[in-house]
Order: C-alpha cells, then sequence, then structure tokens
C-alpha cells in the first residue's frame, strides 16, 4: 500500500497554506461578504472583500474547512489581491477551469499563482467542491460589486 | 438459489475490482450494500422472462409478472413479520416512505398544538418531513437528547412524552452512532399516551431479524438497496386499520377503483398509495435479496458482523488521537463506527484511505442536527457488512495508522 498519490494532491505548498494560511480572519473595512455551504461536508467559508475604484484593495477568508478548502482559500486571497474586479472575476473562471481538467492558457496558469498546483485536483473529481468554494464566494462577492 | 457462506464472497463479482490500484475494501455498507449475482441473475430472468406491467393485462404475462410482484410482498410480510401482506406498501425508499407516512397519515393526525417527538439522531429522511408537517400544522417538534454516553437518553424520552404527543419517529439504528435503540420498550412507552410510533429501519433490516409485531410498531420503513436489493426500491410497513384509514397522497394508474369526469375513488390499501407503474424490477430484486439474507440467515449475519465489530472496535481505540462517536463498547456497536482522527478533516482522511482502496464515508452523513449535538462538523464512517473479513479489518486501521502518519507527518 502506498500513498505516493497523495502527494500529487496535498503538495508541500498545499499543506503549507493549509496549517499558516494567508489572510485569515475578517478585514477592518468590509465593502462585500459572503457565505457559502459545503453541503457534502457542512463546513461554511466567508470571503470578505474592500473594493475601491474597482479595486481589490483587500481579501480575506474565514471559517473551518478540510486542507483543501484552506489551502485554496488561502491561495486564492494571495492571488486576487490587489486586482481589478474584472481580472480577479477571469482568474476566478479560470481556476474553475483548471481544476475541472480544461486547458488554460500558460498566462492564466501563472496569474494564478500558487493555486495553480490544484490543477491536480482533476485527479480527484470529489474534492473539487472543496477547492473552488471560497473562489465561488469570491465571484459572489466581486460580481456584488458591480450592481 | 445456492448460497455458501465460505464463498459469498464470491456472489459479490465488485469486492474483486481494484481502486486507485489497490484490491477495493468496501466500508460503506451503511450508504448502500453491493448487490449479489443472485439477485441481478433474478431480475433479469424476470426481465427475459416473464416482463410485463403488473395489475393491468387479463394476458398470462401480465399475470405472471403480477403474481410475482404480489409474492414478494408476502415475502416481506414474512421477512418482518407483519401480520398481512397488505399492510406492505412499495415505495421508492426509505425517505419515500418516511415522507409518505408524514404527507398522508401526519396530516390526519396532528393538529395545532400536537407534539411530535423525534431522537437527535435522526437521519434528515426522517426528521424534515416531520419538521415541514410540524410547520404546516403549528405543530411542536421535540427533540430527545443523548445520554453522556453518546446513546438515547431514555429517561428524557420518557419525560418529553406528553398527552400531546401524536406521533414518535425515530431510527432503530442510528446512521452515524452505530447503536440500536431499545425500540419496543419505546413503544411501549409511547403507546401508553396513545401516541403513534414510525421507525426507520434502514440501519436494521440487513443486520437483524425484524418482528413488527413484537415490536408493535405502527409503521416501519426501510429500503431495499441496504439489504442487497437495486436502488429505487423501498418498503413502508403499516398496521392494516392505520393504512386503511390514510389517503393516498399520489394519483394515477394503478390506485384506482373508478373514475368519472368529476370523481374517483380508490383501490384498498396497499394499492392505493403505488400509484402508476412500479418498480417491478426492483420488486424481484427485493425478493431476491430477502432470499439472500434468509439462506444465510440473519442471525448469522448478526454474529459475523458483531465478530467483525469486536476485532475491529479496540484496534481503532488504540489509535492515538481517534474519537469515537457514540458507545464505546462492543455491546452496543452494530456493523457502524463514526469518528474523527485528531487536527486531520475526515475528507482529507477519506481521500487518504481512497488512495489505499478504502472506501469510507466522510460528511454530516444526513445528520446535521447529531452533528451539532456532537459538537462536530462532519466525521468519518466505515460500515461493515457480512462479507468483509477480519483481514480487512487490519487493512483498514493500518491504512488508517497511514494516512494519519502522513497528514502529522506533513504537519511538522
Ligand atoms: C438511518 C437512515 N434512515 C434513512 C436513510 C435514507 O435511505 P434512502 O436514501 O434509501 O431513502 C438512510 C440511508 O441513507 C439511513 O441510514
Amino acid at each position: 500500500m502506498s500513498l505516493n498519490k497523495l502527494n500529487l494532491l496535498y503538495r508541500a505548498v498545499v499543506l503549507d497554506h493549509a496549517q499558516h494560511p494567508h489572510h485569515k480572519g475578517e478585514i477592518s473595512q468590509v465593502t462585500q461578504k459572503v457565505t457559502l455551504h459545503n453541503p457534502s461536508c457542512g463546513d461554511d467559508i466567508q470571503v470578505f472583500i474592500c473594493v475601491a475604484q474597482n479595486q481589490i484593495s483587500e481579501i480575506s477568508f474565514e471559517g473551518q474547512g478540510c486542507t483543501i478548502s484552506q489551502a485554496s482559500a488561502s491561495m486564492m486571497t494571495d492571488v486576487l489581491q490587489g486586482n481589478s474586479v474584472s481580472q480577479a472575476l477571469s482568474q476566478c473562471e479560470a481556476f474553475f477551469a483548471l481544476t475541472m481538467g480544461k486547458a488554460i492558457a500558460e498566462n492564466q496558469k501563472e496569474a494564478l499563482g500558487d493555486a495553480a498546483v490544484l490543477g491536480s485536483l482533476a485527479e480527484f473529481p470529489m474534492r473539487i467542491k472543496c477547492a473552488t468554494l471560497a473562489w465561488h464566494a469570491a465571484k459572489m462577492a466581486l460580481e456584488g460589486t458591480l450592481k | 438459489m445456492t448460497i455458501k457462506r465460505e464463498t459469498l464472497r464470491k456472489d459479490f463479482p465488485i469486492l474483486d475490482r481494484k481502486v486507485n490500484e489497490e484490491p477495493l475494501l468496501y466500508l460503506d455498507n451503511a450508504a448502500t450494500l453491493q448487490t449479489p449475482n443472485q439477485v441481478l441473475k433474478k431480475i433479469t430472468e424476470f426481465y427475459q422472462k416473464s416482463h410485463a406491467n403488473v395489475h393491468r393485462g387479463v394476458y398470462t404475462l401480465a399475470q405472471e409478472a403480477t403474481q410475482a410482484y404480489e409474492q414478494v410482498r408476502e415475502q416481506v410480510a414474512a421477512f418482518i413479520h407483519a401480520a398481512n401482506a397488505h399492510e406492505i406498501v412499495y415505495t421508492r425508499s426509505t425517505t419515500e416512505s418516511l415522507n409518505l407516512v408524514a404527507s398522508s397519515f401526519g396530516e390526519l393526525v396532528v393538529q395545532e398544538g400536537d407534539e411530535i417527538l423525534l431522537t437527535i439522531m435522526e437521519h434528515h429522511s426522517n426528521l424534515i418531513p416531520w419538521q415541514q408537517l410540524a410547520k404546516r400544522k403549528k405543530a411542536i417538534l421535540k427533540y430527545v437528547p443523548l445520554t453522556v454516553d453518546q446513546t438515547l437518553d431514555v429517561h428524557a424520552f420518557k419525560q418529553q412524552l406528553t398527552e400531546k404527543t401524536k406521533i414518535v419517529a425515530l431510527a432503530q439504528t442510528s446512521n452515524v452512532l452505530g447503536v440500536t435503540n431499545p425500540v419496543k420498550k419505546l413503544v411501549e412507552l409511547a403507546h401508553q399516551q396513545h401516541a403513534y410510533v414510525v421507525v426507520d429501519a434502514a440501519q436494521t433490516v440487513a443486520h437483524h431479524a425484524l418482528d413488527v409485531q413484537d415490536l408493535n410498531v405502527d409503521f416501519l420503513a426501510f429500503s431495499g438497496h441496504k439489504m442487497g436489493a437495486p436502488t429505487g426500491i423501498g418498503v413502508l410497513y403499516g398496521k392494516s386499520e392505520l393504512l386503511k384509514a390514510m389517503p393516498p397522497i399520489q394519483f394515477g394508474g394503478e390506485m384506482i377503483e373508478n373514475v368519472t369526469k368529476t370523481t374517483a375513488t380508490w383501490q384498498p390499501a396497499p394499492w392505493k398509495f403505488e400509484a402508476g407503474t412500479p418498480n417491478i424490477g426492483g420488486v424481484i430484486g427485493l425478493g431476491a435479496a430477502i432470499d439472500y439474507l434468509n439462506h444465510l440467515e440473519m442471525s448469522w449475519i448478526a454474529a459475523t458482523e458483531k465478530k467483525l465489530m469486536m476485532h475491529l472496535l479496540p484496534e481503532l481505540q488504540k489509535i492515538e488521537g481517534l474519537t469515537i462517536y457514540g458507545p464505546q463498547t462492543v455491546e452496543r456497536h452494530e456493523g457502524i463506527v463514526t469518528f474523527n482522527l485528531a487536527h486531520i478533516h475526515p475528507h482529507d482522511v477519506a481521500t487518504g484511505l481512497d488512495m489505499l482502496g478504502v472506501e469510507v464515508r466522510a460528511g454530516h452523513h444526513c445528520a446535521q442536527p447529531l452533528m451539532a449535538a456532537l459538537g462536530v462538523e462532519s466525521t468519518v464512517r466505515a460500515s461493515l457488512s457480512f462479507y468483509n473479513s477480519i483481514a480487512e479489518m487490519d487493512r483498514f486501521v493500518y491504512a488508517l495508522k497511514m494516512v494519519k502518519e502522513f497528514f502529522n507527518h506533513e504537519s511538522e
């Protein structure tokens, strides 16, 4: 029996983000916040953003979850922080495509930073929801700013 | 049907497959039991030789199909010791059975201010139908809590039963805690208050002999797929006089007696509850599954699963950082054990085990109020069956230790 395949999903960078998440906790100025629920495990994730002049000045998340959901949320905040709303929205779409095993352009992949390693999720389809939950919350929050 | 206990694993070809390049170790039997060849063969034969719609044609094939369909009803009645085959209603599942009782019977007997008593360990399918009924009727929903050893608090059950309690709905065996509730005694207490008792036997039916008359339950629900039949066939047992009083909730073909442009009259129970073409193939499969279990003998099944749990539980208890929910003693455990490993999310544990070929469930197991009572969001659940072996229990424990080490090591 071997757990080699697990290393594919749980890369060092994933475990590192999960254990020491970046931008965790509510930020002081929030323009939008969205809570999403993972019905399969019951975990909630909350994403907070502060948008000024179409720019994400701050983003953070809160909530307990599995290694994948925590790492993905942490990576996401790194990726989206400082970006324009439209740029961030297209990054969310690129992430969804990547985790579903679809090919995305090299520059899009690069723009996903650490989160690009979660492309290995395509091999673990049952866990895609864990990874995309925070990104869906961010997308909803960002769309909220456009209204 | 030829069945030998010694070689029964051969009846389940799926157990020979590999998962992630490892031999499959299936430990999600509480979710659904694998289907033996004998059941599949019986269904195939039915489709090849006797397939026709039931209760409709006057021709030979239709008569054969109808006879087979009704014969299984007799078989189900005998299997759970119902007084009469007319007390057996075919449904889609436990879920549909419980919804039928809540929507038809519940609607009939529950009035504003009445009480419905549930236990905190209910599966959502024996919770939401009552919750919604209570909402519609402005009735009061009450939950019996757990004791400190995480079994049903019978003392609290007694206290919460009042003359206002119209319905008591409870699981015979919890799909999370693995504990079987003292149904017979609880029914007695409930009946003293003139409450009706609805029992969810989804996790009992394939593991222990059932006797609805001895238990004296008013209704009892279970699913075929948890006992070796295909998915999509379930059973509602109800006492004759209660089924008789209940209105149908689905309308259409098969369930009527006479229809005019403005009126309709119904068949007697159970047929008035079986609107439309039923799952005939599923019924045939259910009959074959009952044959299969009867050949093995329910007492042998119960003893075999107990032996496996006697081996597994102490081994799990030795793993540092592993918390078992529900009773800690083998005596009170059915073949279900739910746990968490400290600092490792259940989904991570389940993915790790899956990589080693071990299929377990992680999540809230459709019992979120219970999870809240246990103070967790989710847990890992392993559930065994008579086709599992002691060697598999050892392999599971070994795999669990590997997964634990993987995540603990990685987090240093
Ligand atoms: C205790 C219990 N009740 C009800 C159900 C629902 O069964 P089904 O999904 O077959 O309707 C299950 C299984 O999922 C269960 O374990």
